[in-house]
């Protein structure tokens, strides 16, 4: 089945912009990046758009498809009605290089400031050894493709622009987490998550967990858990003297 | 808010509008608003009436004056003693009920909700929120949000008291054991609370999610993975156990006051 579908997508840099109607092809079985790619073939070659792998595992085309943080690669057509328009603009929380790719260095920058793997000194590469137990709450971070979806919804930077220094982000909140909760690493990731990543901002409002394409449950398992490991070592009085008492271990 | 920050930031794609959703983002905060509006009115409502609490011939006691510690609670249905005095705005239950608000308040779902729908920070994913400035849980007052722990402790303690009221309706006046369609409610209500209290996310974090090692407490490790999987439905469990709190509030009102009699089934 093909119709024709009516499109409004963003073209411009950071200069300005405004979004340009085309109305193109749309065929069964498509996703939006192959109406986009579509539209550079025939209407619009110098169109930029970031992508990849086109199967939702490099995390490229993330971009705002009517209003909504996505992959385009991941999007079926299928989910609108023939007569919808559709509007396609970059990720709205990042500054914009060209059309829809954006500039998303910010999260580069935070990715650099989270304490890298500290595994036990003397333990070589290859001598890890680790029970299954243990790992897998770690392992679903891993499943993450870096798109950014979290970081642009969050509303923490998306409708703050101030807050870009003081706040990781989702995404690199989860990191720290990954390597808190990783049974070899040695570093204690709970001020540094607090006070310089900016886990407080955080208002556990779940956008993150609600655009993630790998479906990880960010907010309950990564963001809450770090919050209440925050609560246990900055506000938990009992703790505190439980540690100092009886200096459990973990 | 202003045309030059957050989504109107310089840098960033210029849109001459913050959102382009066209879905209904907005239904979600609505039913919310509705929800916890009709919940908060029927409670303050109900505590402060301060009658129909209690069904001597049945051991009936709705949750809302439990443990009923007043001068002012009827012989029966004070389990605990009485030792507050009575007055008209104190809560006959003045010892659970405003830690059972802060565990909610606290909560991780039910923050979420509000500060969606009441606060709009923000109001739907994508939606920009209305406020010049943004800090979060970084200082008072929501910074206390941080020891919601302490209020699942005694909301722990709480559904203990809730449990032995619900068991105590099995004795009829007489001394005899008892079924009937209170019970019913009572005990449904009672596993909502449960599993809405076991559900909560720092009941999971104290069971063993804050262990490294899972490997070293096997024990502990298998609690923290039922916790997990009714972790999942925490929101669900979350309304569910408002609307069997105000049922069976409801429910003993009606039977208290001779509106309706309660449907027996055995004594």
């Amino acid at each position: 089945m093909t119709y024709k579908g009516h499109f409004r997508i963003w073209r411009g840099d950071e200069e300005g912009g405004s979004l340009e109607d085309f109305e193109v092809e749309v065929n069964e079985g498509e996703v939006v990046l192959d109406i986009i790619h579509r539209l550079q073939a025939t209407q619009a070659p110098d169109l930029a758009v970031r992508w990849n792998c086109k199967a939702g595992k490099c995390g490229s085309c993330s971009a705002e498809v009517n209003g909504r943080p996505r992959l385009l690669c991941m999007t079926r057509m299928s989910i609108f009605s023939e007569g919808e328009t559709i509007t396609v603009t970059p990720m709205r929380a990042f500054s914009v290089i060209k059309d829809l790719v954006p500039d998303v260095s910010y999260n580069y920058t935070k990715a650099r400031e989270v304490t890298s793997f500290t595994p036990p000194e003397g333990l070589g590469p290859g001598e890890y050894r680790m029970q299954q137990e243990d790992v897998e709450r770690s392992q679903e971070f891993r499943k993450c493709i870096e798109c950014f979806l979290c970081q642009d919804t969050c509303h923490v930077v998306r409708d703050h622009e101030e807050n870009k220094s003081a706040f990781a982000g989702p995404r690199f909140l989860m990191r720290a987490a990954e390597l808190e909760m990783h049974p070899l690493d040695e570093a204690d990731r709970r001020d540094a998550v607090q006070d310089e990543h900016g886990l407080g901002m955080c208002n556990i409002t779940k956008c993150c967990t609600e655009v993630c394409p790998e479906g990880i449950k960010i907010t309950d398992n990564a963001l809450i858990p770090m919050k209440e490991r925050v609560a246990g070592r900055r506000y938990d009085p009992v703790v505190w003297l439980g540690n100092k008492l009886f200096k459990r271990g973990s | 808010m202003s045309t030059d920050t957050g989504v109107h930031a310089p840098p960033r794609a210029r849109l001459p509008v913050s959102t382009l959703r066209n879905d209904r983002w907005w239904v979600p905060q609505v039913l919310t608003i509705a929800g916890l509006s009709i919940f908060v009115i029927y409670a303050t409502v109900r505590v402060f009436l301060q009658q129909n609490y209690w069904v001597e011939e049945y051991h009936y006691l709705t949750p809302f004056y439990s443990p009923c510690i007043s001068t002012g609670c009827v012989d029966g249905a004070a389990h605990f003693g009485r030792f507050i005095p009575d007055h008209a705005l104190i809560p006959y239950a003045a010892l659970s009920l405003p830690f059972l608000l802060l565990f909610r308040l606290t909560c991780y779902y039910y923050r979420k909700a509000y500060y969606r729908s009441f606060w709009l920070a923000p109001p739907a994913c994508a939606v920009p929120e209305p406020h010049a400035r943004y800090t979060g849980e970084t200082r008072f007052p929501l910074i206390l949000q941080n020891i919601h722990r302490y209020f699942f402790y005694l909301a722990f303690a709480i559904t203990i008291i809730n449990t032995y009221d619900m068991l105590l309706a099995f004795q009829t006046a007489d001394g005899g054991f008892g079924l009937g369609l209170g019970n019913v409610i009572l005990v449904v209500n009672v596993v909502m609370l449960w599993l809405y209290t076991l559900s909560c996310h720092s009941c999971r974090h104290v069971m063993g999610g804050r262990l490294k090692n899972f490997s070293k407490h096997p024990v502990r490790y298998r609690m923290w993975t039922r916790i997990s999987a009714l972790n999942t439905r925490h929101m669900e469990f979350a309304w569910i156990s408002l609307g069997t709190l105000m049922l069976v509030d409801l429910y003993v009102m009606l039977v208290a006051s001779g509106t309706i009699t309660d449907l027996r089934f055995i004594g």
